[in-house]
């Protein structure tokens, strides 16, 4: 099969007086398992419908293997689809639905039920060719539908929240399943979703979209670790977030003055030398420490405890009067480790790598 | 609310079903017994009345004039409908609302103002009146009942299915012929014999643009002067009624088998196997 | 579903033949109802509109008492419809359980035969030698036949209630299916009672069906005049019977089509009315 890349340049579309996508540009390698993530709204899935041709960009280019695709109708597209709701033929059977793409491309007819059975044994669905959709589970008819779509070995395989409707155990060995999937026929995934641990497990790479328009386009490390703004930040993962301006410019570090409560040290990061003024600083909750001894150290109101399963969250209130969050796994019995009750003050600290500063 | 069980309602739903059958029921009798006279007590039991129907030339044109008007005027309408039903759901275009209000008008409008105003524009446009015009006026009041029914389909239609299909490969012909015309043919096909049923018992309007060959409701009519022949008339009835409700009874079945699917196939939400 | 001439053909065919045989029609009847009654038939253009046969209507002290007659019959006759078949709708939808569809089903049927065939019925029962008749003589309990049963306004209305009676319950089963139950649940849970529920819950939600059923039974009632021929002879007649009579021989047509438009004009304002206080008009595009 092979996958084939994808390149969008300054794609934007407009509805009427609406933009709902921004001058897009990215390059999506061959082969790339890609995600466009972002909240229900911010052009994501219109972006996708561009690619496969259902809707005409308003102005940009689309490539697909390095040719212009803007004036190809949908159904020469190298690219095909699994849709939300799956879209199975209500009235043909699983067989005539895998078969359906391959019928329409005339395919000689004997090669027909080989290669329905090869794409239906690939997400473990053989056997059942002869019934009909509406008789299968919603996690049935999500294989059968990426049957169909794989079945004429597209270059490209385009998926609109393909997951969304299913439970969530159901979804995450489906999540796995898919990455496995993608590897296999190393073909070039691009997926739409709003979950963003769904993206961040199976994305090589994902476009963090808001109001039409891409934030950062980077691997899952690093938009987790290097957010590029306030909103990417937000979006994946939980954070706290603290306003301040930077006093200091070391050769190694920043020294950042956080409101009320004090001097941080923080890497460069993003920073461009030279800025002046307001920044945010942010920081994971996974990464603080109660009473540790790092350079960066604040005292803190203990407000309340919350038992989350693996981890345990710990809201507290630092002088300045921001909330702070500290997240543990829970591997040792948590409270006797650090002896606090609510009410009590306590240390908060961490190293200086785990500050982000967002301009 | 739904605890008592209550026993007034069944009761009163069987009493009122029962009175709705017992002029039909009487209906049938006669055209079993022996005697012309509609009265009782009844004169023995024949099949006579039956016999006589089908020797009855003109009582055997009207029912195939009939046949003619409502299989054409259920044709058009549930083409008319259907497209109707289509332009108004997919496309937004200006007077899209008054094309709406002009197809459900002849729900408003009493069918004898209707066949009036009809009869006037043959007249003065100098069309003969003949099964033709009958099946034009059966088309104009049937297209309410086709639109709903193709609305109410198309409604429930998934847009993902033609896009799926055409991100596959498919032309735009290949789709209608084999995806869209598949999943909206039982529909079409209610909505065919829903209009067949109002065309064939239509007596009104057919009464205004008939011209010399009868429509079985108007044969009906002209003939209750004549009371000897009456019984062959309530002996077709019976036939008619039982063919009729044969003929609904599947249009129930294709609506509701098909909404009933595409339910199921929407409630995917379970994930039951892996 | 639908691209390029398509488009155009889904609509312009629909409201080509709609303009032609429906809005043609009515506004050919309007003109027809002020122009004067000429020789030389239709296609004598040369006259000027006048508003005598309007005058007519309203001067002859016969034309709108009998509109006023035809109104109050199909009022009646609605209000009987709709009152009878509610308890009907509200028993498939909520006690009938599984079988609800079948119940429907069967009370739909009678409507679904011979509207003709249906009428006479009535005049066999209700006639003097008709079935309620001999079958009292036959039984001895009167000696000779009632000639009342028949021809009269009330065998107008008995019949016409029997006739609608099926396809009335249908809007009202549908409005009542739209009831949810979890509402009916939460009202009770909220401490009304049955009876509380019904009139503030169960009965405005379903008020849409209710109104879209009677409509559905006054409008061609206002026009009928099929029952009254058969079942209401000279003492039954109806505004449509003057109306048919006018164009049925051909007498009058002006003065008929200026009849045929004041009754559309006085049904059309009931359904605005109807229409615009109860918004049925959503419910109408949605079912």
């Amino acid at each position: 099969m092979g996958g084939a890349s994808v390149e969008l340049i300054g794609v934007e579309k407009r509805f009427k007086d609406t933009v709902a996508v921004d001058g897009v540009s990215l390059h999506i390698a061959a082969g790339e398992f890609f995600s466009l993530l972002g909240p229900s709204g911010c052009g994501k899935t219109t972006t996708l419908r561009m690619i496969a041709g259902f809707e005409q960009p308003t102005s940009g280019v689309i490539r697909i293997d390095e040719q212009d695709v803007n004036d190809v109708p949908v159904n020469r597209r190298p690219a095909n689809m699994v849709f939300q709701n799956y879209a199975l033929f209500p009235h043909l059977t699983i067989f005539e639905n895998v078969a359906f793409g391959l019928r329409v491309q005339k395919v000689a007819k004997e090669e027909i039920p080989s290669r329905v059975a090869d794409a239906l044994s690939m997400v473990q669905m053989g056997g059942m060719e002869g019934r009909k959709p509406a008789q299968l589970s919603g996690g049935q008819q999500q294989r059968v539908a990426l049957a169909r779509a794989l079945v004429d070995r597209p270059p490209v395989l385009l998926l609109d929240e393909p997951l969304g409707a299913l439970d969530l155990k159901l979804r995450k060995g489906m999540q796995l399943e898919l990455k496995r999937l993608q590897r296999e026929v190393g073909i070039t995934f691009i997926y739409v979703t709003h979950d963003q641990e769904e993206s961040l497990t199976m994305s090589d790479r994902i476009a963090v979209m808001d109001r039409g328009a891409v934030l950062q386009v980077d691997s899952p490390l690093d938009l987790y670790d290097r957010p590029r703004s306030r909103f990417v930040a937000d979006f994946i993962g939980t954070s706290n977030f603290l306003e301040g301006h930077i006093t200091e410019s070391l050769p190694d570090r920043l020294v950042v003055s956080v409101n009320g409560i004090g001097a941080v040290s923080a890497p460069r990061g993003q920073i461009p030398d030279g800025h002046s003024g307001p920044v945010t600083l942010m920081l994971r909750p996974e990464r603080l420490t109660l009473g540790g001894e790092d350079v960066n150290r604040f005292e803190a109101v203990l407000e309340d405890t919350v038992f989350v399963g693996n981890d345990t969250l710990f809201l507290l209130r630092l002088a300045s009067g921001d909330p702070i969050t500290v997240r543990y796994q829970n591997q040792t019995p948590l409270v006797s480790q650090t002896r606090i009750s609510v009410g009590h003050r306590v240390w908060v600290s961490w190293p200086m790598e785990s500050s982000v500063l967002l301009v | 609310m739904t605890s008592r069980p209550g026993k007034v309602l069944p009761a009163y739903y069987l009493l009122i079903v029962f009175l709705l059958y017992i002029p039909l029921g009487i209906l049938f009798l006669f055209s079993l017994n022996e005697g012309t006279a509609l009265s009782f007590p009844l004169q023995g039991v024949s099949l006579d009345w039956y016999r006589g129907m089908l020797d009855n030339d003109q009582l055997l044109t009207a029912v195939r004039n009939s046949a003619i008007v409502a299989t054409v005027s259920g044709l058009m309408a549930t083409l008319l409908g259907t497209l109707a039903a289509m332009g108004l759901i997919r496309l937004r275009f200006r007077g899209r609302s008054l094309l709406l209000a002009v197809a459900l008008m002849p729900l408003l409008v009493p069918f004898l103002i209707l066949g009036v105003a009809l009869l006037i524009l043959f007249s003065a446009t100098g069309v003969a009146r003949s099964l033709v015009t009958v099946a034009l006026a059966h088309t104009v009041v049937a297209i309410p009942y086709t639109l709903l029914i193709m609305m109410a389909r198309l409604i429930g239609f998934d847009r993902a299915v033609e896009e799926a299909a055409a991100d596959l490969g498919a032309s735009y012909v290949y789709t209608l012929r084999r995806v869209v015309m598949p999943m909206i043919a039982p529909a079409m096909l209610a909505a065919f014999l829903v209009a067949f049923t109002l065309s064939f018992d239509e007596f009104v309007l057919a009464s205004f643009t008939v011209g010399r060959e009868p429509t079985l409701p108007v044969f009906i009519f002209g003939q209750l002067r004549f009371a000897n022949r009456f019984p062959e008339v309530v002996a077709l009835a019976s036939v008619v009624m039982v063919v009729s409700i044969g003929l609904l009874l599947v249009a129930e079945r294709l609506q509701q088998a098909y909404s009933g699917r595409v339910t199921t196939q929407r409630s995917s939400g379970e994930g039951a196997s892996a | 579903m639908i691209q390029g001439k398509g488009r155009w053909a889904s609509v312009m065919l629909p409201a080509l033949f709609l303009v032609a045989f429906l809005v043609l029609p009515l506004l050919l009847m309007g003109v027809m109802s002020v122009r004067p009654r000429l020789q030389g038939g239709i296609f004598n253009t040369d006259w000027t509109p006048t508003l005598d046969h309007y005058q007519t209507v309203f001067e002859s002290g016969s034309f709108l008492p009998l509109l006023g007659t035809s109104a109050r019959i199909a009022l009646l006759v609605g209000c009987l419809a709709t009152l009878l078949a509610y308890p009907l709708a509200y028993f498939l939808v909520f006690r009938a359980g599984r079988r609800a569809s079948v119940l429907l089903v069967l009370l739909i049927l009678p409507f679904w035969t011979s509207y003709l065939l249906r009428v006479i019925a009535w005049k066999i029962i209700l006639g003097s030698n008709g079935a309620i008749n001999s079958f009292l003589l036959y039984s001895g309990m009167i000696e000779e036949p009632s000639p009342l049963l028949l021809y009269n306004r009330s065998a107008v209305v008995v019949t016409l209630v029997y006739v609608w009676l099926p396809f009335v319950a249908l809007p009202i089963y549908a409005a009542l299916l739209r009831v949810d139950r979890s509402w009916l649940e939460a009202a009770g849970s909220l401490g009304a009672t049955r009876r509380q529920t019904f009139l503030k819950v169960t009965l405005p939600l379903s008020l849409p069906g209710v109104v879209a059923g009677f409509l559905m039974v006054f409008i061609p009632t206002v026009g009928e005049y099929v029952a009254p021929i058969l079942v209401g002879g000279t003492r039954g007649s109806m505004y449509g019977n003057i109306i048919e009579t006018f164009f049925g021989d051909g007498i009058n047509w002006p003065l008929g089509s200026a009849l045929a438009f004041i009754m559309l004009g006085c049904v059309l304002v009931v359904v605005v009315i109807a229409v615009k206080t109860l918004r049925v008009d959503r419910m109408l595009e949605e079912s």
